[in-house]
């Protein structure tokens, strides 16, 4: 199995590593880098709980291999937090309209719902529903995600400081 | 009913456990990792029955960085088989199968090694020499004189068969003025939690202690996982403390556990096993009823139902846990909420070369739910009486509570009336109507579900002496303790795992009221099992029940314990006393007080001012009796099965696309009435979720066999979850009747929506399809049912020429 040196920037953090060809982005942050906020629901594309944003964009950490992320800016769950102990609007939304049941899932729908909300503080609750609709969720039935989705949104259109919190 | 005023329960309030589930430091059982830690492997069967006539372990063990191969023959002679539900001595099952596979998936071998990945590549290169068997996959076809059996050495595919009687059946059958009969098949499917099952186990060999982290959701898990593995019950430490990542049901992965719990004591290295996808599909044992039942229902001409026959087979699959059992629970709400006088159920368990069934939220109750309501709509449907008028006309009353039915289940209480009355009006019934009545008009198939359904919850284990005379069960306890330390602050511990039910918030909201202490400053801890007290775990809707009563009941006495301090220093009877948010003072004189700091301080530090008699420090500890729990069944079979009975009633508006056979659900409303609610937001959740489950299990999703024994759909590729594009924005009406039998009223909610919204989306289909003189009753209404359905009675003129 022949190896390679990557080098990526996670959640602000430069990394490198020597890597087996064959390693997903997944498995590199949850083994080597100990990012254990992603999580593998399926690993084969359809569930979304290991959904990370890869240069802006929700990619599934499954689907690519660690080797493929060379230079890539990745954003985990555990980069949303503007600070340690701390939780980002979007975040704090989800605590408030309660929308997670198990965690899971949780994860992936934040950066799913992240990188919407970095196009738009003004989603329909169809856009919201689109953004998230390559994730499932077994627990909630989506609506509280979608309350919540919506309750960050608001919460951001009204703080006049649109992406506050968000890197 | 007006609400009571609680300080803490019922009100908007965060989950504790939300937050660090969104900060992305969950602890799931995927996330630990042990020094030196090994990764299992497994093998699977390529064919739904082989005889397994060698295993070539060499060139896997040639493998750099492999550590072991183990095979069912190795694994046998140093454990004991895995628990069943049933009395069958001669079905039994091992993690990995002995001497012959029984389906498709069923794990041969496990290979172990120090990558996930090596162990993988290993895997392939087992050789396995199969001698290929004949099969079944149908269970009407595995009751055939001449079909292969599944397990030789019982005799038969027939795990179970029993006919019970409750009431004078065949008298009201012949006296009805009306009857009818129909089929309805309830397909397979499950919960298949987004998380997969895994467990770590580590063999402490000079502790002579094995310590487990799983995902696990099963009553009883340390003791089952202690007896297979020949150990004593306290060299088993299960850690509790593990977020498991979703379960309704299903993580029950004992024979995983086992296997890895036994590696771990063989190899001497921290051992972890998680399911990828595909073994969490077809060999993790994880899948749900399959049932097919036969109604036949007498009733008046003004549309009264008098009696009941039915007749339910369920597919097992290979092996027999405890999923039989799941015929078993309904017996407790065999009659929904109807009145109905007289009931004949037969419950037959047949093993076949499937997949083995698992519990499966609500055990068993939605399927009959399905049929029940099934049988409603074709009795509202043979009188030409609309359909929520004939439920009116068979629903209990509220004043007829306590209301024992024929099985001998009493109801503790409910408003079956209202709630649906609730319903109708928060969808706007006749504005409803009128939309179907305009869409059909525009040539569009649409249709109105309604279905009126029972959650028994408060999770007793009555079905077991019930299906198996030789175990006598009688007690499904649940316990909590609570402790407050020098500082003044609360900690409680529970004894199971959680897995998205929010137990924390519960614990500590009930504390806090008992006590009038902010919730937000009480610690909830998840015990190891050697630190717990007894525990049945977070199944059979019954932790707002049991967990809440176990958690009251720590909290009360610890409440009496502080008054007794006051009352003693005080010098004056508690019956005089005031409790005012955990600080105490005479009614008559509010001067005269010891604040909560000074009394924790007197249990802590000062014993000269103690009552005589009375231990220090400041603790308690509760374990409750399920309520009504505590006898076995009649010989007749009459139980008391659960105690509390919530009740939902679904009222959704579907459209059928003609040409794809597809399903589009409009406006959905759920009346629901689940007693005091210890946190909406966390009862809610639960019902919005388990009514998308519930429409997965009626539209998406079902786990297919082929005529080779095949399962066709074992990825996420082919069994359909549904995703936010199909779950419409359902709306909650609530309403509240409280149980008598519980601590603050409070019923169970965890199986709510799941039970009643494939009834519903039954009802809604054929609804619709009825305009064109058709009808389905078989579940999953997938779009290539419906969509076959529709083209084979096509209209001659639409028919392609």
């Amino acid at each position: 199995m022949s190896e390679h040196d990557v080098t990526l920037t996670v959640n602000g953090r430069r990394r490198r590593a020597r890597v087996p060809a064959r390693l997903t982005l997944v498995d590199f942050l949850r083994e080597h880098l100990r990012l254990t906020g992603t999580h593998a629901g399926c690993e084969h594309g359809v569930c979304g709980a290991c959904s990370v944003l890869l240069d802006g964009r929700p990619v599934r950490s499954c689907l690519i291999f660690a080797v493929q992320a060379q230079g890539a800016e990745i954003t985990t769950v555990e980069g949303l937090a503007p600070e340690p102990g701390a939780l980002s609007v979007l975040q704090d939304s989800f605590c408030e309209a309660h929308g997670l049941q198990c965690g899971f899932c949780t994860p992936g729908m934040l950066i799913a719902a992240e990188a919407l909300l970095r196009t738009t503080l003004s989603p329909s609750e169809a856009e919201i529903r689109d953004a998230i609709g390559g994730n499932l969720c077994r627990c909630t039935g989506y609506k509280q995600i979608v309350d919540a989705v919506r309750l960050a949104a608001e919460r951001l259109r009204g703080s006049n400081l649109a992406g506050a919190g968000h890197d | 009913m007006t609400e009571p005023a609680f300080r803490y329960i019922g009100r908007k309030r965060r989950p504790k456990e939300d937050r660090r589930f969104v900060a992305g430091a969950g602890r799931f059982v995927a996330d630990l990792a042990l020094p030196d830690m090994l990764h299992v492997a497994l093998v699977a069967s390529p064919y739904p029955a082989a005889r397994i006539r060698a295993i070539d372990t060499g060139a896997a063990l040639a493998l750099p960085g492999v550590r072991a191969v183990l095979t069912g023959e190795d694994l046998a002679q140093a454990t004991d088989a895995l628990l069943s539900g049933l009395d069958i001595p001669k079905v039994r099952r091992f993690p990995l199968a002995v001497g012959r596979a029984r389906y498709v998936g069923e794990w041969v071998a496990a290979v172990v090694a120090e990558t996930r990945a090596i162990a993988e590549d290993a895997a392939e290169l087992v050789d396995v020499d199969y001698e290929p068997l004949p099969f079944v996959i149908d269970p009407e076809a595995a009751l055939l004189p001449d079909a292969p059996l599944v397990h030789p050495e019982h005799g038969s595919n027939l795990l179970y068969r029993r006919t019970f009687t409750w009431g004078a059946v065949a008298q009201d059958f012949a006296a009805a003025e009306h009857s009818l009969s129909f089929r309805a098949r309830w397909h397979r499917s499950a919960t298949v939690p987004i998380e997969t099952f895994g467990v770590i186990a580590s063999w402490d060999a000079q502790a002579r202690l094995l310590d487990v982290w799983a995902s696990i959701q099963m009553p009883k898990y340390p003791d089952q996982l202690a007896r297979a593995l020949r150990l004593p019950g306290n060299a088993v430490r299960v850690h509790f403390d593990v977020d498991v990542g979703g379960a309704y049901g299903v993580k029950r992965g004992i024979k995983h556990s086992v296997l890895a719990g036994y590696l771990a004591c063989k190899l001497g290295a921290p051992v972890r096993l998680i399911e990828d996808r595909l073994e969490n599909m077809r060999g993790g044992d994880a899948h749900g009823p399959d049932r097919i039942f036969d109604v036949a229902v007498a009733f008046t001409g003004e549309g009264v139902v008098r009696s009941l026959r039915l007749r339910a087979l369920d597919d097992a699959g290979a092996y027999a846990g405890r999923a039989p059992l799941q015929l078993g629970k309904p017996v407790g709400a065999i009659v929904g909420p109807y009145r109905i006088a007289s009931v004949e159920y037969e419950a037959i368990s047949v093993t076949t070369n499937k997949t083995v069934q698992e519990a499966v939220r609500g055990f068993g109750q939605s399927p009959t739910n399905f049929a029940l309501e099934t049988m409603m709509d074709r009795v509202a449907c043979a009188l030409g009486i609309d359909r929520v008028e004939l439920r009116r006309r068979n629903l209990i009353a509220r004043d007829e509570f306590p209301y024992t039915i024929p099985s001998g289940s009493t109801y503790d209480s409910g408003d079956y009336h209202a709630v649906l009355a609730k319903a109708l009006d928060a969808v706007g019934y006749d504005a409803l109507v009128a939309r179907r009545a305009a869409a059909r008009a525009a040539g569009k198939l649409a249709g109105i579900g309604i279905a009126c359904c029972l959650e028994p919850s408060g999770g007793n284990s009555a079905f077991e002496p019930l299906f198996n005379p030789k175990n006598e069960t009688t007690t499904w306890m649940e316990s909590c303790s609570v402790k407050v330390d020098l500082s003044g602050t609360i900690t409680a511990a529970m004894a199971t795992s959680s897995s998205g039910q929010g137990h924390e918030t519960l614990v500590a909201t009930v504390i806090g009221e008992v006590l009038e202490r902010d919730p937000e400053t009480i610690r909830v801890v998840h015990s190891d099992s050697l630190a717990a007290l007894p525990s049945n775990s977070a199944v059979g809707s019954r932790m707002a029940i049991m967990l809440g009563g176990a958690a009251a009941g720590a909290a009360r006495a610890l409440k009496a314990t502080l008054l007794a301090i006051a009352a003693h220093n005080l010098g004056a009877d508690t019956a005089v006393l005031d409790w005012r948010e955990g600080g105490v003072r005479l009614s008559a004189d509010p001067s005269r007080a010891l604040s909560w700091e000074a009394l924790v301080e007197i249990a802590h530090r000062k014993f000269h001012l103690l009552p005589p008699g009375m231990a220090p420090g400041l603790q308690a500890m509760h374990v409750w009796e399920v309520p009504t729990g505590g006898g076995l069944p009649s010989a007749d079979g009459r139980i008391q099965m659960y105690p509390c009975y919530a009740f939902e009633a679904h009222v959704v508006y579907a459209e059928l696309d003609r040409d794809t056979g597809q399903v589009a659900l409009g406006t959905y409303v759920i009346g629901h009435d689940c007693g005091t609610m210890i946190n909406p937001d966390i009862v809610h959740g639960m019902t919005y979720g388990g009514a998308a489950h519930g429409i997965g299990a009626a539209l998406y999703e079902r786990f297919r066999y082929d005529a080779n024994g095949q399962l066709v759909s074992g990825s996420f590729m082919d069994y359909l979850i549904p995703s936010a594009h199909e779950v419409p924005n359902i709306t909650i009406v609530d309403h509240y009747t409280p149980s008598p039998l519980t601590a603050f009223g409070q019923k169970g909610s965890g199986e709510a929506g799941y039970l009643g919204a494939p009834a519903a989306l039954a009802s809604a289909v054929n609804d619709a399809l009825a305009t064109l003189g058709l009808g389905v009753a078989e579940l999953p209404m997938s779009a290539s049912a419906l969509g076959e359905l529709l083209a084979a009675t096509a209209r001659p003129e639409e028919k392609a020429p």
